[in-house]
C-alpha cells in the first residue's frame, strides 16, 4: 500500500484480449509521482523506437496522481499520453469531470492500453471485474450520444469516456470526450483511441484510497476550500470560468482572429462571458470535488440547429468566435456542440478552418476543391467542414490531417499562415507583441499549447498576476507600445512550464492556483499530508523539471531530424505585422526568435540544437536517458 | 434540524458525498456516501440532489420497529435489524442504503458534513424541526 495511490496499473491489450492488474512500482511513484510523470517515464521506456503513432504497439494511457479522488479543490484529473498523431513526438492531454476518481476508486493509478481490437471494443471496468465487450451498435454514433446510451445501460454512476466519428476516422485532432462536455482535447489521443478499435471506457468503483494522515489531510483540505472561496476570485472569477477573459485578451490585443490576421475582434461583446451567462446557460457544472465551476452547461439554438452544450469556454470563443469569425455566442456554442458530438477538438478545428477559409479567400483553395463556397463568418461553412472532417470526406480528408499536413499537401505558401508549432495547432493567443508567450508556444513539449505555461500577464501588463486580477483590472483598448524582449521572458516561461504542469503530475486542477491565487505552499501541504512523503513546493517542482527534460528526450528519440527549426512559430508570426486593433503594426522578428530561443535553451541547459546535454539529463536524476541519448548520437 | 436541498445551487462536484463517507466510515470513498448527486446530462441538463430530509418512512415501514428517531434523526438498530430492506424499497428520496458485507442498511444521521462542505450552499442545515408535534 502506497498512500494516496490505489497502488495498481491496470494493463490491457486488445490485440491478445488479455487483462492484467499490477502492482504500481514504487520507483516510478518516487521519481515521477503521477499523472503526466507517470506517462512520460512509461512512453519513453515502452514504446518502441519509431513507432508509428497509429500502429498497434503504440500506447493508450490514462494517468491519475497522487491527490486525484482526495479532498481537496478540485482533485478530478486524468493524464492522457500517446506518441502524438499530431507532431510524432511526446503527447499528453488531461480532462476533468469525474472519470479520474473513479479509476482509482476502482483499484487503479494507470490504465495502459496497447494493441488494437479485431472489432470495435468498450472497456467496462467495475472494480476488479474487467470485460472487453463489442461495440459495434456504437460506432458511428456520436460521444455524447455513445455516453448517454452507455449511462442508460450500465448504470448512472459509471463515468464513461468516448470517442466520436472522428476518432473512429483517425482525424489528427480528435479528442476523448466525458461528463457530456469534458475532453482530453489536444494533440490526437481520441485518433490513437479510435486507431485500437475503442469506442469506450465505462468504469465504476467503490474501494477506498487510503491516506497517511487522514484526519490531518481532511481538516487541511477543509481549510483549504475555506481559503479558495475567500479569494476575490471565487464570487469574481467563477460565474463566467474561462470565457470571462474573453475582454481583457481583446482590449490588450491578443485574441486570434481571421486565422491570426488580426488579434482584435470587433464583435467580442457578443461572444464573451456575459453573454455565455446571460444568453446560453442553464446551470453551472463542475468537475469532482471543485468551488469553482468553470463550465456553463446551456442551450443554443442558430438557423443551423439547435442543442445542449457546455460552454463554450474560452479557447472555443477564441477560436472559433475569433479565427472563424463566428459572429455570436449562441453560433461558437453550436460550433462547440457538433465539435463535442464528432468528437473534435475544438481548438485545433478552430485552426485548421481558419486556414481553408484563408485559403479560400486567396483562391488557393476553389470551390471544386471544397464542394462550395466557405468563409469566415459563416456558420454554414464551419458546420459543412466539421462533418467533412469528422467522416474524412472530400476536403475533410485533407483537413483531418492537421493544418501542418494539410498546407504541405495544399503548397502555394499556405503554410505561411499555417498555425501551428510541432504540428499541433495553436491555442487562443495571439503573441506577436507577446514575446514571453510566443517562447511558450514555441517550447511546449505538445506543440502550440498554451496550458504548459502562460506568461501573458508578464507580457501584457508587465509582472504574473493571478487571471481574476488581470480580468478585474479597468483596461480600456488602447494601443499597446511594441514589447522588449529580454532574457527575463526564458526565465518566466520555465518557471511556468514547471508551475503548470505539476498539476498535471498531481492529478489536480490547476486553475484555483493560475485563476485565483491560491497559494502554492498549500498544495505541497496537502500532497505532504495525503501521501506521507514530505516535500516543500520546490521539491515538487524539481521533479516537474525532471520530467520536461524527459518528455524532450523523448521527442528527440522520436521525431526525425528533431532540431531548433523545430521550436520555430510559423512564417505568419515573423513576417506579417498584425493588421488592426492594440497590437497594430507589431510583430517579432526572426532575430528575436533567435534570440528568445538562445536564452531559453542556455536556462534549460540543451545545447544549440535544444537537445538536453549530458550533464543536464544527470543533474535531473535521467542518467541512463543521457546514455540513450548519446547511444543515439544525439548528444 | 434538516438538511434542505437547494437543487440549481449544485454543480454536481460530489465534495458533499466525499466528505460524506470520510466522516462516516472514514474512508475515502464516495460511494459509500449517504446521499446522492444526479446528474441529468444532456438534457435537461442540471443536477438533483437525493438526501434525507428525515421524514421517517423507513421507520414507518419497517416491520421490526428497528429504525428509531433518536436524538436528531432516525436511526437503524442494527440488533434489531431484520435485514428485510422494506425501508430501502420505501424511501422516496432512494438514500436507504444497502452495505456491502452487511444485512443493515444505512442511512444518514444527520452529522450535517455535507452542509459544512458544500461549496455553493446547494444543501443546507437549518434549524426547522424534522418531527412535527401531535
Amino acid at each position: 500500500m502506497i498512500p494516496a495511490y490505489a497502488g495498481y496499473i491496470l494493463r490491457v491489450n486488445l490485440d491478445e484480449e488479455s487483462i492484467h492488474k499490477e502492482p504500481l512500482p514504487e520507483t516510478l511513484v518516487r521519481q515521477f509521482i503521477g499523472g503526466r510523470g507517470f506517462v512520460a517515464r512509461i512512453l519513453y521506456d515502452e514504446i518502441a523506437p519509431g513507432t508509428e503513432p497509429f500502429d498497434p504497439q503504440n500506447l493508450l494511457i490514462a494517468a491519475t496522481g497522487p491527490l486525484t479522488g482526495h479532498f481537496l479543490p478540485a482533485s478530478g484529473k486524468t493524464h492522457f499520453g500517446t506518441k502524438s498523431p499530431a507532431t510524432g513526438g511526446y503527447a499528453d492531454s488531461n480532462l476533468g469531470g469525474h472519470f479520474g476518481p473513479q479509476i482509482k476508486y476502482a483499484g487503479y493509478d494507470v490504465l495502459l492500453i496497447k494493441g488494437r481490437a479485431q472489432k470495435p471494443s468498450i472497456l467496462v471496468i467495475d472494480d476488479d471485474k474487467v470485460k472487453i465487450r463489442p461495440a459495434e451498435s456504437f460506432w458511428g454514433q456520436g460521444s455524447l450520444t455513445t455516453e448517454k446510451q452507455l449511462k442508460n445501460e450500465l448504470g448512472e454512476d459509471f463515468q464513461i469516456l468516448s470517442i466520436g466519428p472522428a476518432g473512429e476516422n483517425l482525424v489528427r485532432f480528435a479528442c476523448i470526450s466525458h461528463d457530456f462536455g469534458r475532453q482530453a482535447g489536444r494533440t490526437g489521443v481520441g485518433a490513437v483511441m479510435g486507431s485500437k478499435n475503442l469506442k469506450s471506457i465505462a468504469v465504476r468503483g467503490t474501494k477506498s484510497i487510503p491516506v497517511a494522515d487522514l484526519d490531518k489531510a481532511y481538516a487541511k483540505g477543509k481549510e483549504a476550500y475555506q481559503k479558495v472561496k475567500a479569494k476575490p476570485g471565487f464570487e469574481g472569477w467563477t460565474p463566467e470560468g474561462t470565457a470571462g477573459i474573453t475582454n481583457w485578451t481583446n482590449e490588450v490585443g491578443v485574441f486570434p482572429t481571421r486565422n491570426f490576421q488580426t488579434s482584435f475582434a470587433e464583435h467580442h461583446q457578443d461572444i464573451n462571458g456575459k453573454a455565455v451567462i446571460e444568453r446560453l446557460k442553464i446551470t453551472d457544472k463542475g468537475c469532482f470535488a471543485c468551488p469553482t465551476p468553470c463550465g456553463k452547461y446551456g442551450h443554443t439554438k442558430t438557423a443551423a440547429g439547435s442543442a445542449h452544450v457546455e460552454g463554450p469556454e474560452f479557447e472555443t470563443i477564441a477560436l472559433f468566435g475569433g479565427n472563424c469569425v463566428l459572429k455570436t455566442v449562441e453560433e461558437v456554442a453550436y460550433a462547440n456542440y457538433l465539435c463535442d458530438e464528432l468528437g473534435i477538438d475544438t481548438i485545433s478545428a478552430g485552426v485548421v478552418i481558419g486556414w481553408a477559409m484563408e485559403c479560400f479567400e486567396k483562391g488557393i483553395l476553389s470551390r471544386d476543391d471544397v464542394g462550395r463556397d466557405i468563409g469566415f463568418s459563416d456558420l454554414d461553412s464551419v458546420v459543412f467542414l466539421l462533418n467533412k472532417i469528422a467522416s474524412r470526406e472530400g476536403i475533410g480528408d485533407l483537413l483531418a490531417e492537421g493544418v501542418k499536413i494539410a498546407a504541405q499537401r495544399t503548397g502555394h505558401d499556405s503554410d505561411h499562415f499555417a498555425i501551428h508549432v510541432k504540428g499541433l495547432e495553436w491555442s487562443g493567443y495571439e503573441c506577436r507583441n507577446a514575446p514571453s508567450m510566443m517562447l511558450a508556444y514555441m517550447t511546449a513539449d505538445v506543440g502550440a499549447h498554451h496550458n504548459r505555461a502562460w506568461v501573458l500577464g508578464h507580457d501584457m501588463a508587465g509582472a504574473w498576476t493571478n487571471v481574476h486580477d488581470l480580468i478585474a483590472s479597468e483596461t480600456e483598448i488602447a494601443a499597446q507600445p511594441k514589447a522588449i524582449i529580454s532574457d527575463h521572458s526564458a526565465a518566466y516561461v520555465i518557471e511556468s512550464q514547471h508551475k503548470r504542469s505539476l498539476f498535471d503530475v498531481l492529478g489536480n486542477c490547476r486553475l484555483q492556483m493560475m485563476e485565483l491565487g491560491f497559494e502554492a505552499e498549500e498544495y505541497a501541504e496537502l500532497y505532504s499530508m495525503i501521501t506521507g512523503d514530505k516535500k516543500s513546493w520546490q521539491e515538487l517542482i524539481n521533479v516537474s523539471e525532471r520530467i520536461w527534460h524527459l518528455t524532450r528526450a523523448f521527442s528527440v528519440r522520436e521525431i526525425d531530424g528533431f532540431g531548433r527549426h523545430l521550436d520555430f512559430p510559423p512564417p505568419r508570426m515573423v513576417e506579417d505585422p498584425i493588421e488592426d486593433g492594440p497590437n497594430q503594426g507589431h510583430y517579432l522578428s526572426k532575430a528575436d526568435i533567435e534570440k528568445l530561443l538562445n536564452w531559453y535553451y542556455t536556462a534549460r541547459g540543451w545545447n544549440g540544437k535544444g537537445i538536453p546535454t549530458q550533464q543536464t539529463l544527470t543533474r535531473v536524476g535521467l542518467v541512463d536517458v543521457a546514455e540513450d541519448m548519446q547511444k543515439l548520437g544525439f548528444i | 434540524m434538516k438538511l434542505i436541498a437547494q437543487h440549481e445551487n449544485c454543480s454536481g462536484c460530489n465534495t458533499c458525498r466525499l466528505a460524506c463517507a470520510i466522516v462516516n466510515f472514514q474512508e475515502v470513498n464516495p460511494s459509500k456516501s449517504l446521499l446522492h448527486i444526479e446528474a441529468r446530462f444532456p438534457a435537461p441538463g442540471n443536477y438533483r440532489i437525493h438526501l434525507c430530509d428525515q421524514c421517517g418512512a423507513c421507520a414507518e415501514n419497517c416491520p421490526e420497529d428497528a429504525i428509531q428517531f433518536v436524538e436528531n434523526a432516525f436511526r437503524v438498530d442494527s440488533e434489531a435489524c431484520s435485514g428485510c430492506l422494506i425501508c430501502v424499497e420505501v424511501c422516496p428520496h432512494d438514500v436507504m442504503y444497502e452495505k456491502a458485507g452487511s444485512d443493515v442498511p444505512v442511512k444518514c444521521i444527520l452529522c450535517g458534513e455535507c452542509a459544512k462542505v458544500c461549496p455553493r450552499e446547494a444543501i443546507r442545515l437549518t434549524e426547522e424541526s424534522t418531527r412535527e408535534v401531535a
